[in-house]
Parts: C-alpha cells; sequence; structure tokens
C-alpha cells in the first residue's frame, strides 16, 4: 500500500486530538506543556506532507523554522515552570488561579 | 467730517459708562471709594454732554431729516436675517438718552452721598453704571434686536441692585420676584420679535436688517395681517417691565433695593422702557385697533387700581411705588390711544418728578435712620427745610397742579383719552388723578407735618443730607417745575413744541399710503363713480365738521383742563385737612363697611396671595409630586440612573464566571470555540 497524504493527515490529525486531550485533561503542567509539543508537531507532519504533495520545498522551511520557535518555546516555558515549582512547591494547574482576580 | 465725529459720539453715549463699569468692576476691591464714585458720575456725565452734543445736532437738521446713526458692525448673517450692531438717535431716541444720562447723573452724584457709608459702595457704583450703559442701549440702538439686548440688561441691572443688600433673606426674594416676573414678560416680547421677523424675512431685498426700525417703518404694510399678535405679545413684554397689570407685582417689592436705585430704575428710567418700546412700534400698533384698545383698556386700570392701593400703604417707599404703576399706567393709556408724544411726554415729566419724590423719601430715610413707615415720622418740615420744599414741589407737579410739569403732561393724556378713546377711559384717569393728590397729601402729612412720632434716639439724629444730595434734588425741583413747559398745549396759547418735535416720529405714512391706495382702488372700481362722489362729499362734511367742532374742541380742552385742576386742587386740601386736622376722619375711614374695604386695599388687592394661590401653589405641587417624585426620583433616579448601573452589574456578574482563573477551563473554552469554528466552517463550506 502507498503512503499517502491521507495517511499522514490522519497521523497529524490523531496526533493534534491527542495533544488537545492532552492539555484539557491533565492538571500537571508539564504534561501539558508535553501535550502542546505534540500538538504542534502534527502542524509540522501536515506542512511536511503538504509540501512533498505540491513538489514546494517552503513548507520544509516552515518546519526547520517551527523547530527554532518550539526549541525556544520549551526553553522559556521550562524556564517559567521550574520557577513556578520553587515559589508554589506544585507545578498543578488548579493552585495557580492568583490571576482570577 | 463733522457728521463723522458726531456718529462717533453717538457709540461713546453708550460705550463711556460700559468702560466705567468694566473699570469699577474689575477693580472693585482695589478702587478708593472717592475714586470709584468720581469716576461713575463722569463716566455718565460724559455721557450726557455728548448726548447734548447729538441733539444739538439733530436741532440743527430738517425737521424731516433728523437721524443720525452708527453701526459698529454686523452682528448676524444667517442667510436672509441681517442684524446690526448700531445705534442710531432720532428725535424719540434723543428724549429718553436726555432723560436717562441727565437723571441718571444727578442720581449718581446724589448716591455719592446717601451710599457714603455703605460697605458695597464700588460694587453699587459698578452696577449703576452698567444701568446706565443697558438704558442707554436700549433707547439709542438701531433695531428690535439691539433693544432687545438692552431691554434684558436692565432687567439683570434691575435684578442686581434690588437684591444689592443680599444678606437679607427678603431683598434676595424680591430680586429674584422682579427678575422671574420680567422674564415672564420677555417671553412675550421674544414671541412677538418672532412673530415680526417670520413676516417680513420672506419679503426683504437681500443685506436688509429685518429688525431695523427704519425698515420695519417701511415695510410695516407687511405686518398688517398680524399686528394685533405680534402687538400684543410685545405688549406682554411691555406690562413686565412697565409694571401693568397683570405682571406689575415685581415694582413694589423692587423697593428693596437702596432709594437711588428705586429713583433711577423703578421709577425715572427703566420701568418706562415699556411705554418706549410702544412708542418706537407705533407704526406696528396704529395697524391694530384691537392692540391699541388692550393697552388703553389695562393702562386705564391700572392707573386707578396702583392708586387706591396707594391710598393704605404706611412705608415711604410702597406708596411712591404704587404712585409709579398708577402713573405708567397713565403712559401706557395715552399710547393707547394714540397720543405717543402724549405718553413720551409724561414719560419725561415723570422722570423729574418722581426722581425728584423718590430721592426726597431716601433723603427722608435717611435722616431718619433707615426708618421706612411713615407713622412714625412727622414734623420734618423745619427740620429737613430742602427736602421739604423741593418735596412739596414734586407733589404738586405729580398731582398735575399748573404751572407745574405734570399738569401738562397729565391733562394731555386725559384730553387725549377723552377726544380719542372714549369717556370711559377718562373716567378712570380721571378719578385716579383726584386719588394721586390724595394719596400724595397724606403722605407729605405724615411725613413733614404734625409732631414727630420716632424715638428719642432717632429723633437726636434727625439732619439735613450733605450738599451731594440735597443739589440734585434742587435741580429736579426746578426740572419738575419747568419741564412742563415745553408741551404747553395750543389752547392755552402755547406751541406744544414737544409734540411739534417727536411729529415725524410719529407720522404715519406707511398707514397714509395704504388708505391712499384703497380709496383708489375702490376709484377704478364698477363703482368707482358713486364711491369717488361720496369720498369727496364725506371729506367735505369732515372739513366743516372739523371747522366748526374747533371752536367747540377748544371749549372743552379748557373745561377738561380746569376740572382736573380743581379736582388735584380738592384731592391736596382733603389729604392735607384729614392727615394733619382731622385724623379722626381717616380712622373713620379705615372702618368703613367693617374695615373690609381698608383691609383690602392694605393687602394689595391680595393679589399676591392670589397668584400664590392660582401659579404658585399649583407649580409647586406638580413641580413636587409630578416633576419631583414621578419624573426625578422615579423616572431618571430610579430608571435611568439606578436602572443602567444595574444592568451593568447583573451583566458583570454573569461574565465574572467565566473569568474564573483556572486554566484549564479557558483551555476548554479556546478549544471548543476552535472546534465550533471550524465546524461552522465545514458545514457552511
Amino acid at each position: 500500500m502507498e503512503v499517502g497524504l491521507t495517511h499522514y493527515l490522519i497521523l497529524a490529525g490523531a496526533l493534534f486530538l491527542t495533544g488537545t486531550a492532552g492539555v484539557l485533561t491533565r492538571r500537571n503542567s508539564l504534561i501539558m506543556f508535553m501535550s502542546v509539543e505534540i500538538m504542534l508537531s502534527s502542524v509540522n507532519i501536515v506542512f511536511a506532507a503538504y509540501s512533498r504533495a505540491s513538489g514546494d520545498l517552503s513548507g520544509h522551511v516552515f518546519v526547520l523554522m517551527n523547530f527554532a520557535v518550539a526549541a525556544a518555546e520549551a526553553a522559556i516555558g521550562l524556564a517559567i515552570l521550574v520557577e513556578i515549582f520553587r515559589l508554589r512547591r506544585s507545578v498543578n494547574v488548579d493552585d495557580l488561579n492568583s490571576l482570577m482576580e | 467730517m463733522e457728521t463723522h465725529a458726531v456718529e462717533t459720539a453717538l457709540r461713546w453715549i453708550v460705550l463711556v459708562p460700559l468702560i466705567g463699569a468694566a473699570v469699577n468692576g474689575l477693580l472693585v476691591r482695589r478702587m478708593p471709594r472717592r475714586i470709584a464714585g468720581l469716576l461713575a458720575c463722569a463716566a455718565v456725565g460724559v455721557s450726557f454732554a455728548l448726548s447734548v452734543k447729538v441733539v444739538l445736532r439733530l436741532v440743527g437738521m430738517d425737521a424731516e431729516q433728523r437721524l443720525v446713526t452708527d453701526t459698529l458692525a454686523p452682528w448676524l448673517g444667517l442667510g436672509p436675517l441681517h442684524v446690526n450692531i448700531g445705534f442710531a438717535m432720532d428725535q424719540l431716541s434723543a428724549v429718553m438718552a436726555l432723560v436717562v444720562s441727565g437723571v441718571g447723573f444727578l442720581i449718581h452724584v446724589y448716591s455719592l452721598g446717601y451710599m457714603a457709608h455703605d460697605a458695597g459702595y464700588n460694587r453699587f457704583f459698578t452696577y449703576l453704571n452698567l444701568f446706565i450703559f443697558a438704558m442707554l442701549t436700549l433707547v439709542l440702538g438701531e433695531n428690535l434686536l439691539m433693544l432687545f439686548v438692552g431691554w434684558e440688561g436692565v432687567g439683570l441691572c434691575s435684578y442686581l441692585l434690588i437684591s444689592f443688600w443680599f444678606n437679607d433673606e427678603a431683598n434676595a426674594a424680591a430680586g429674584k420676584k422682579a427678575f422671574i416676573v420680567n422674564r415672564i414678560g420677555d417671553f412675550g416680547f421674544l414671541l412677538g420679535m418672532f412673530v415680526i421677523g417670520t413676516t417680513l424675512l420672506p419679503e426683504l431685498h437681500h443685506g436688509e436688517g429685518v429688525f431695523s426700525f427704519q425698515v420695519m417703518r417701511e415695510y410695516a404694510h407687511l405686518l398688517g395681517p398680524v399686528a394685533t399678535l405680534a402687538g400684543l405679545l410685545l405688549f406682554v413684554g411691555a406690562t413686565g417691565k412697565s409694571a401693568q397689570i397683570p405682571l406689575y407685582i415685581w415694582l413694589p417689592d423692587a423697593m428693596a433695593g437702596p432709594t437711588p436705585v428705586s429713583a433711577l430704575i423703578h421709577a425715572a428710567t427703566m420701568v418706562t422702557a415699556g411705554v418706549y418700546m410702544i412708542a418706537r412700534m407705533n407704526f406696528l400698533y396704529v395697524l391694530s385697533e384691537t392692540a391699541m384698545a388692550v393697552i388703553a383698556a389695562v393702562g386705564a386700570v391700572t392707573a386707578l387700581f396702583a392708586a387706591t392701593i396707594a391710598l393704605t400703604q404706611n412705608d415711604i417707599k410702597k406708596v411712591l411705588a404704587y404712585s409709579t404703576v398708577s402713573q405708567l399706567g397713565y403712559m401706557m393709556l395715552a399710547c393707547g390711544v394714540g397720543a405717543f408724544a402724549a405718553g413720551i411726554f409724561h414719560v419725561m415729566t415723570h422722570a423729574f418728578f418722581k426722581a425728584l419724590l423718590f430721592l426726597g423719601s431716601g433723603s427722608v430715610i435717611h435722616a431718619m435712620s433707615n426708618e421706612q413707615d411713615m407713622r412714625l415720622m412727622g414734623g420734618l418740615r423745619k427740620k429737613l427745610p430742602v427736602t421739604w420744599w423741593t418735596f412739596l414741589i414734586g407733589t404738586v407737579a405729580l398731582a398735575g397742579v399748573f404751572p407745574f410739569a405734570g399738569f401738562f403732561s397729565k391733562d394731555e393724556i386725559l384730553w387725549k383719552a377723552w377726544s380719542q378713546g372714549g369717556i370711559g377711559l377718562w373716567l378712570l384717569g380721571f378719578l385716579g388723578a383726584g386719588l394721586t393728590a390724595f394719596y400724595m397729601m397724606r403722605l407729605v402729612s405724615l411725613t413733614f407735618f404734625g409732631e414727630n412720632r420716632a424715638s428719642d434716639e432717632v429723633k437726636h439724629h434727625i439732619h439735613e443730607s450733605p450738599a451731594t444730595m440735597t443739589m440734585p434734588l434742587v435741580i429736579l425741583a426746578v426740572l419738575s417745575l419747568t419741564g412742563g413747559w415745553l408741551g404747553i398745549p395750543h389752547f392755552m396759547g402755547g406751541q406744544n413744541h414737544f409734540e411739534t418735535w417727536l411729529e415725524p416720529v410719529f407720522h404715519q405714512e406707511a398707514a397714509g399710503h395704504h388708505e391712499a391706495d384703497l380709496v383708489q382702488e375702490l376709484e377704478h372700481g364698477a363703482l368707482g363713480e358713486t364711491v369717488a362722489v361720496l369720498a369727496t362729499s364725506a371729506h367735505v362734511t369732515h372739513d366743516v365738521i372739523e371747522g366748526l367742532d374747533h371752536a367747540g374742541e377748544e371749549a372743552m380742552e379748557w373745561t377738561l383742563a380746569s376740572a382736573s385742576l380743581a379736582w388735584a386742587l380738592l384731592g391736596l386740601s382733603l389729604g392735607t385737612w384729614i392727615y394733619t386736622k382731622r385724623q379722626g376722619l381717616a380712622a373713620a375711614g379705615q372702618r368703613f363697611a367693617g374695615g373690609a374695604l381698608h383691609r383690602v386695599l392694605l393687602n394689595k388687592y391680595y393679589v399676591d396671595e392670589m397668584y400664590e394661590a392660582a401659579i404658585l401653589r399649583p407649580g409647586y405641587a406638580v413641580s413636587e409630586r409630578v416633576l419631583f417624585r414621578t419624573v426625578d426620583a422615579g423616572l431618571i433616579d430610579g430608571l435611568l440612573v439606578n436602572g443602567s448601573a444595574i444592568l451593568v452589574a447583573i451583566v458583570s456578574a454573569l461574565l465574572r464566571l467565566f473569568q474564573n482563573g483556572r486554566l484549564r477551563f479557558y483551555a476548554w473554552v479556546f478549544a471548543s470555540g476552535a472546534a465550533g469554528f471550524i465546524l461552522y466552517l465545514t458545514v457552511s463550506g
């Protein structure tokens, strides 16, 4: 069976929904963070798949760009999480509601 | 070149008192008292001198051409509506300007003495100068709108000066009453102006000032259909300013102000503004018999009505105030029967002797340590000789005794009321004249004759007033004696210079044309011949009758004049006799009809109480229940103000549910929103 555009997109959709479900259901902000990364990866797959299907390389450029953005985001995001943990001794998002009022 | 100088002088007549008021007003706390007073006097003195200069120029012109105009700037230019800021002096304005600035100057000088010990000295002179400015704008303005500016200006100054001693609640209330009653009249005045404006505007050529007196006069024939309406609306304004029934109620209360103010504003000048306005708009009023009849009737009734109230008042200034209302009634009566010149003549003579009487009463009050109740006066004849003699002259002038000023003007009015109005109007005026003599002599007897009834403390302080106060009295006394000689009527062998002087202003050019047109139209009609013959024969008959009448008319004038002179003398002697020799009679008069009559008069026919019951109480009730409780508290405060606050509170309570700080809830909302959006795009595709 030839692996085509459809299969890539199904994989990307499945990964995206997995990531979304993770963000919505988990309380640990580290896991939520990882779920966001999974969603980002699914987007990268879509980029790469369409790029290949249409024979246009600019999709690959976006993917490389996204890696850089994801790396920067991970660096800042993890640093923030470490700081939150030092402050609160917890990374449970339900405890982090001081912006409410 | 010289004409130019005269024209420019016209604006300075008006502006110099304004400058005086501005300087005194802006430096009110810095200005030394002496300088403030002298500056104010000088400003009005300059106005008077300039008025004399311009009037002399007018005298030098041909009778029909006597007009000096001075346009400062265009004021309004809205489409077809053009109004200029400008001044104009014709024969009528000349008389008024001289009276206003001349009598005004004397009263300024008098105030130097009268107000010498008052804390608000500088403020007083500021207001006085401002008043003179407004009054001169009123009489010299070249259009109805300028007149209205002055009209409102004098109203404002009147308010400021009535409540001059505002620390006393009653004075402040009197000022408010004057202002509000005048505003009611002004509303009518405005409506009258609108009627004239909307009627004339479509007919004018471009650039003609619709409210200019000359333009209005030129187009007067177009005003025919609205003459009654416009005339009566303007007259409503005049009843407010000139204190006629039904809006006279503010004037007696206005006596709360300092006495020079009563003399200047509430006797000599401002209150004659209504008479001046009607005389100025004569071309309008002659078009409407109804309006004229109303004016004559209101004037005559006011003249008698106010005179009866004056019989019983005990406050010396209240008597003079009701006397003023009554005399203004005579002026209105004169205008109402078409004798505008006679009305203005009385304006002038009245300005002299009523200013004199008020200033004299001020001198009395000054001497009596601010006592105004005549029952506590008496015997001042010896102690205040100058005041006594000048006051006596003013009294006989007001009563209308030959050859004092009041005789000529009042007799002229009564004669015109008889010959042009009717016996009813004449009778009202005639009765009022007798009462005038009587109540004035009552005032004089109670004040100057007999024993002094004041406390020893007050008696000790009685003194004649300083020269700044007595000099104006003497000058006004001379004017009260001689002022009437300007208008000695023809039947007495005089020339009636005054009427001749004013004749061009009241010359009915427009109406004359109209009549001629009508005759011409008829002559061209089918019945032309007959009508023409009839008209000619009627004309001839009219001439014959007039010729025959002339002798009879003169005899009638002699009869009426003698009758009113005898009537005045009778009133004077009765007043003297009863209130010096037969006090018992006065007491008996008070008890007449169980004292009911006296009580009604003493309480001024309960008119204030009637207004209170008919207008004020319902007004308060509506304000309290409908406007305050329902509209303000219920609708505005309840529904609009609190209602919108409650609405915002409810909406924000709902919105607050979303902002709960739970990150996963936000994510849920975000994700469902995005999903919903994608779903929508897919479905609508």
